[in-house]
């Protein structure tokens, strides 16, 4: 039997969790090193899945491990990646060690609060990111849909505690207030998706009612379900299979978030610290649109056929709302939380846009928009616990009393604007490519987003950084040490994934192609060739295209 | 049928020749969980007449202990002797079924008491009085609250023991409640667990008064809800001629084959079988605590002494749901197509109404209450797939859910001020920053409740919405999973005060319990974490243990 790579890779954050809650209170520095330490070789386990991984293997899943676990629930341990999971999972393994040295100070108790020896909240915000960074690689890796329902659930409980009890300490208000919108953000936040998730067990039920109607034997097993439907062995009829992908997506695109379901995202984002907001916005949200080319692409497809249109005006709403309200804040955390809603317009865009560039797009978007956001939001944590405010119009000239703050903030904000050279501009493109081949209506929309996405960012810039110095910035101290460790990786990802996303692409490809099968799309023939009516209104898609062709 | 014939010739030949009456055949060793406890229950009873008051509760809690053990030991040794499956058969001249269902609840049931005696025994968390340690319950129960005599009791120190022997007579009566296969044992079954549960509910050291009201209250609901059963019986009887359940399951699927002259003018008459199984259930689902029977649940539940309200959450509706699968398999299968709908509407407005209503709450015990109102909700739906997944679906799901609630009402004995538990919300606040282990170990019992995956209660959930699926209940569910969202958020603000509400200047303390409520909330942590994560085996003994014997 080979090692249980996939295991140990959710394995290890577990038991660093485990560990990390079990120091002692006093020695609080000691729990923070052990977290760094478990969440780097988590990284490591992962660097050595995507060694492991071959792109080019024929199997749907590899590395897989199967074992019985609930057999009266027709429940396996199945675990296995494609490429949008190990690309996935990477970008969670390298993104916690940053989260955690960029919170490194967040949870440490107040000054002058008096000595507790039970209250250790530093052990457990660090415990409970390690706990999320487990459940989240497992749900990425599990191919079974009640395994993957259990974890996708069960992640909400740590996160709940990490919003609810970790707030931001900037502002002008009392603990008391702070706490109160902490805990009701907090709430928000789990009955969200609280509720997407149980409508989703419905639908899970339903699912395996259906399977065990017609194969005997009731079963979850992703693979073996798609072989079924595609085999003929398991039919759905057209209306259960629309009520089941509804109950699968609407779970999905809570977390997501997608328009209209977004409302509890700006609030959890708003009231959590930095580290936090960048774990739900760049790890845990991924998990609702990694879900939704896995789960609801693969087991329904005609269903997916048939809500793609409303799925798509929905994504659009969610492009342009999301960029119009960044565009009206007058705080930073909320301004990059809608800028966030807007970029998950664009992924879920992408996958549903059932093109090859669109999903490739869409996964590719997944791993740089949670490096991107991870980069701004990270500065913005910095810059913000320096000022004591989150409001955009206390700051002012920031770039002259701290250059190098004001440059990575510059870099994370053109990167949120997808400027070419920089990761996210490779993705959007492919989205935006990938949709106008087949709605070129809803993609002309979409760039609308892009625009808007520039107007939000550079006020933004404008507003903190340059312009005369406010007489409370003034003393403003530059970026630390610590904190230049964990935005200079994070910057350099972006620039080269920005000139050679080939890497990435040589990954994720063979997983699209293989998702699109499933669904049955092939991308369409471009209509019109180039030179048959040169100057001609289709002349651009084509050539773009092409240009996709040569940017792989 | 040969144990029914045997049952009239047993009448009709003692009206002719007193000389000859035959002895009724008594399987004693398959009655010997059920006959264990109520000796030992005897016994209890004697103790307290004879024993010197100082060496009472040792005695007590030893025997009960011991009584508890043993019945559960003789249960897993007729399971393992095959009478679960193979060899399950009906005892006593057909009044006890000895089969599946009945020993796996049989089980629960004692596994479950035999926790609660712990919470029952503990004498660590009321301060001491007169350099004496006190429990839970009432000095002197016939004493007036607040009179000479109860003062008197209380400098001497007294206890009532007697709550030990009277929770074996109630354990007694919930052993054959479920296994009770006519429906005058049935009834018996009934008042034998119900009339000490009643007793227990006034015992309630501290509030008094509250907890006599709920005694009361529950004596005269349940005094009516009794009557109600019996007067169903007295129907059925007229309908089917006989109390057997395979004698009136035999005349409703295949019609009366003999009349008896004086039941000429009602067998087979179709609106006595209507009302008269409506009135079975009626008594029932009261006990179960379905809307539109439950108002009782929550002014009981909060008056009563914290174990008892433990207690009776986890394992009266253990046997009140084993007695009502058994009702509507054995007795009334062949009135699946009258009893379904009516069930439906019960398991929706159960599960909704229990749900919203909790919301509302502001104190901790009756939002248990209303919490286990829309858990009895989410059994039905469980109940009504009849199927044989239904059944132990339910099954696994009692188990789970009595461990869970046990677990919880022992945390809530631990959380004290002055006047005693501190049951009102508000004073929860911030009781993760004071206690963490304490609230932490709530949390897990809550998010059980809730449903959350990794836990007993989201195992069992899913079994029943899956075998309610699986019988084309597939609203049901979507009304169920509707509910279990209603849920969470009141289980998820008493998350939210006990970790993110500052703590009050004043408020409660936790107690430190001694080993045996320690214990208790142990093995509930235990169960739920263990049927969570691993349900396996215990899918598999309540699947193997889902067949009834007719």
């Amino acid at each position: 039997m080979s090692f249980p790579l996939l295991t140990a890779t959710a394995a290890v954050p577990a038991i660093g969790a485990i560990a990390t809650a079990a120091v002692p209170a006093a020695k609080r520095t000691a729990a923070k090193w052990l977290a760094l330490l478990f969440s780097l070789a988590t990284l490591a386990l992962a660097v050595l899945i995507a060694v492991r991984f071959d792109p080019g293997a024929k199997e749907s899943f590899q590395l897989t491990e199967s074992h019985a676990w609930i057999r009266d629930f027709g429940v396996r341990y199945d675990l296995g990646v494609d490429g949008i999971a190990v690309a996935l999972i990477a970008l969670t393994a390298v993104l916690i060690p940053f989260v955690i040295l960029a919170g490194w100070h967040d949870a440490d108790p107040l000054e002058g609060a008096e000595p507790n020896r039970r209250w250790r909240p530093t052990q457990g915000f660090f415990a409970l990111i390690l706990a999320v960074e487990a459940m989240v690689v497992l749900s990425f890796e599990a191919t079974d849909v009640f395994l993957f329902y259990i974890f996708f659930e069960a992640m909400l409980i740590p996160m709940y505690f990490l919003i609810g009890g970790f707030g931001d300490r900037a502002g002008g208000r009392g603990e008391q207030q702070a706490a109160a919108q902490r805990s009701y953000a907090a709430v928000k936040f789990l009955l969200y998706n609280l509720v997407g998730g149980l409508i989703m067990l419905a639908a899970v039920i339903g699912l395996y009612a259906a399977t065990a109607d017609q194969l005997g034997a009731g079963t979850f097993s992703l693979t073996q379900i798609v072989e079924a439907r595609a085999s003929g062995a398991l039919t759905l009829g057209t209306g259960t299979e629309r009520l089941l992908f509804l109950g699968f997506f609407f779970a999905f695109a809570v977390k997501a978030p997608l328009w209209p379901l977004h409302t509890w995202l700006p609030n959890a984002m708003g009231e959590a610290t930095s580290p936090v907001a960048v774990l739900i916005t760049a790890v845990v949200d991924k998990v609702g649109t990694f879900a939704m080319l896995r789960f609801c692409l693969q087991l329904f497809p005609e269903a997916s056929s048939w809500a793609t249109p409303v799925i798509l005006v929905l994504a659009l709403i969610s492009i342009v709302y999301g960029a119009l309200l960044a565009v009206g804040q007058r705080d930073i955390k909320r301004l990059i939380a809608y800028a966030s809603i807007s970029h998950f317009g664009f992924i879920i865009l992408g996958i549903f846009a059932m093109t090859s560039q669109g999903q490739g797009g869409a996964t590719l978007y997944m791993v740089n928009h949670g490096i991107s956001t991870a980069a701004l939001m990270l500065v913005a944590g910095f810059l913000i616990s320096r000022r004591g405010s989150r409001l955009i119009a206390d700051f002012g000239g920031v770039q002259k009393v701290a250059p190098i703050l004001a440059g990575t903030f510059l870099i994370g904000g053109l990167a949120t604007l997808s400027l070419p050279g920089l990761a996210p501009f490779v993705s959007e493109f492919l989205v935006l490519v990938g949709t106008f081949s087949r709605y070129p209506v809803i993609g002309i929309i979409a760039t609308v987003g892009i625009v808007l996405a520039a107007l939000y960012v550079l006020v933004l810039y404008q507003r903190t950084m340059t312009g005369p110095v406010k007489a409370e910035v003034s003393k403003m101290p530059d970026l630390k040490a610590r904190e230049l460790v964990v935005v200079a990786p994070l910057i350099a990802l972006l620039l080269f994934l920005g000139v050679y996303p080939k890497p990435l692409t040589d990954i994720v490809n063979p997983a699209v192609q293989h998702t699109l099968t499933v669904v049955d799309k092939t991308d369409p023939k471009p209509s019109v060739k180039v030179d048959a009516v040169p100057g001609s209104g289709r002349h651009g898609q084509t050539a773009q295209t092409q240009d996709v062709e040569a940017a792989k | 049928m040969s144990s029914v014939a045997s049952v009239h010739s047993l009448w009709t030949v003692a009206a002719e020749l007193p000389g000859k009456i035959p002895a009724p055949r008594i399987e004693y060793v398959q009655l010997s969980p059920t006959l264990i406890i109520l000796g030992a229950a005897i016994v209890g009873v004697l103790i307290e007449a004879f024993l010197p008051r100082r060496s009472r509760y040792y005695a007590q809690v030893l025997l009960t202990v011991v009584a508890l053990a043993a019945a559960f030991a003789a249960v897993i040794g007729l399971a393992a002797g095959g009478f679960g499956s193979s060899k399950a058969h009906v005892a006593a001249m057909g009044a006890i079924a000895v089969d599946g269902p009945a020993l796996f609840l049989q089980g629960t049931i004692l596994l479950v008491s035999l926790i609660a005696v712990f919470t029952f025994a503990e004498r660590r968390l009321d301060p001491a009085t007169h350099g004496k340690r006190v429990d839970s319950f009432a000095a002197q129960a016939a004493a007036v609250p607040g009179g000479e005599a109860e003062q008197a009791a209380v400098k001497a120190g007294f206890t009532t023991t007697e709550v030990f022997p009277i929770l074996l007579f109630a354990v007694g009566g919930m052993l054959v409640f479920p296994a009770a296969n006519d429906l005058l044992t049935l009834f018996i079954a009934l008042e034998v667990f119900s009339l000490p549960l009643y007793i227990l509910c006034a015992l309630a050291r501290r509030q008094r008064l509250l907890s006599q009201e709920s005694a009361v209250k529950y004596f005269l609901l349940g005094a009516f809800s009794s009557a109600f059963l019996l007067f169903g019986v007295a129907l059925l009887y007229g309908y089917a001629g006989t109390v057997t359940y395979a004698g009136i399951a035999e005349v409703i699927s295949d019609g009366a084959r003999q009349v008896d002259p004086a039941l000429a003018g009602t067998m087979g008459n179709d609106a006595l079988l209507l009302i008269g199984g409506a009135l079975v259930l009626m008594g029932l689902l009261f006990k179960v605590g379905a809307v539109p029977f439950h108002m009782w649940t929550p002014d009981v539940y909060q008056g009563a002494p914290t174990p008892v309200t433990g207690f009776m959450a986890a394992a009266t509706k253990v046997a009140a749901f084993g007695a009502l699968l058994r009702l509507l398999y054995v007795v009334l299968p062949g009135m699946r197509w009258d009893w379904r709908p009516v069930m439906w509407g019960v398991a929706i407005l159960t599960m909704l109404g229990g749900a919203v209503l909790a919301i509302t709450q502001t104190d901790i015990k009756r939002l248990l209450a209303y919490s286990s109102i829309a858990h009895a909700g989410f059994i039905l739906a469980g109940v009504i797939a009849a199927s044989q997944d239904g059944i132990s679906s339910v099954l696994f799901y009692l188990a789970a859910y009595s461990f869970v609630t046990l677990g919880a009402f022992a945390v809530v004995t631990l959380v004290r001020d002055a006047g005693g538990e501190a049951t009102h919300l508000s004073k929860w606040a911030g009781l993760g920053r004071r206690s963490p282990l304490v609230a932490a170990v709530f949390a897990v019992f809550l998010l059980a409740f809730a449903g959350i995956p990794l836990t007993s209660g989201f195992a069992g959930k899913f079994a029943v919405f899956k075998a309610a699926a699986e019988s084309g209940a597939g609203w049901l569910v979507v009304v169920g999973v509707i509910s279990s969202a209603i849920a969470a958020f009141f289980y998820i603000r008493v998350i939210v005060l006990m970790f993110f509400s500052e703590p009050k200047a004043d408020g409660p303390t936790v107690a430190v319990p001694s080993v045996l409520t320690s214990t208790a909330i142990a093995v509930g942590v235990a169960a739920t974490l263990v049927l969570g994560l691993a349900p396996q085996y215990f899918l598999d003994l309540a699947g193997q243990a889902g067949v009834f014997i007719r």
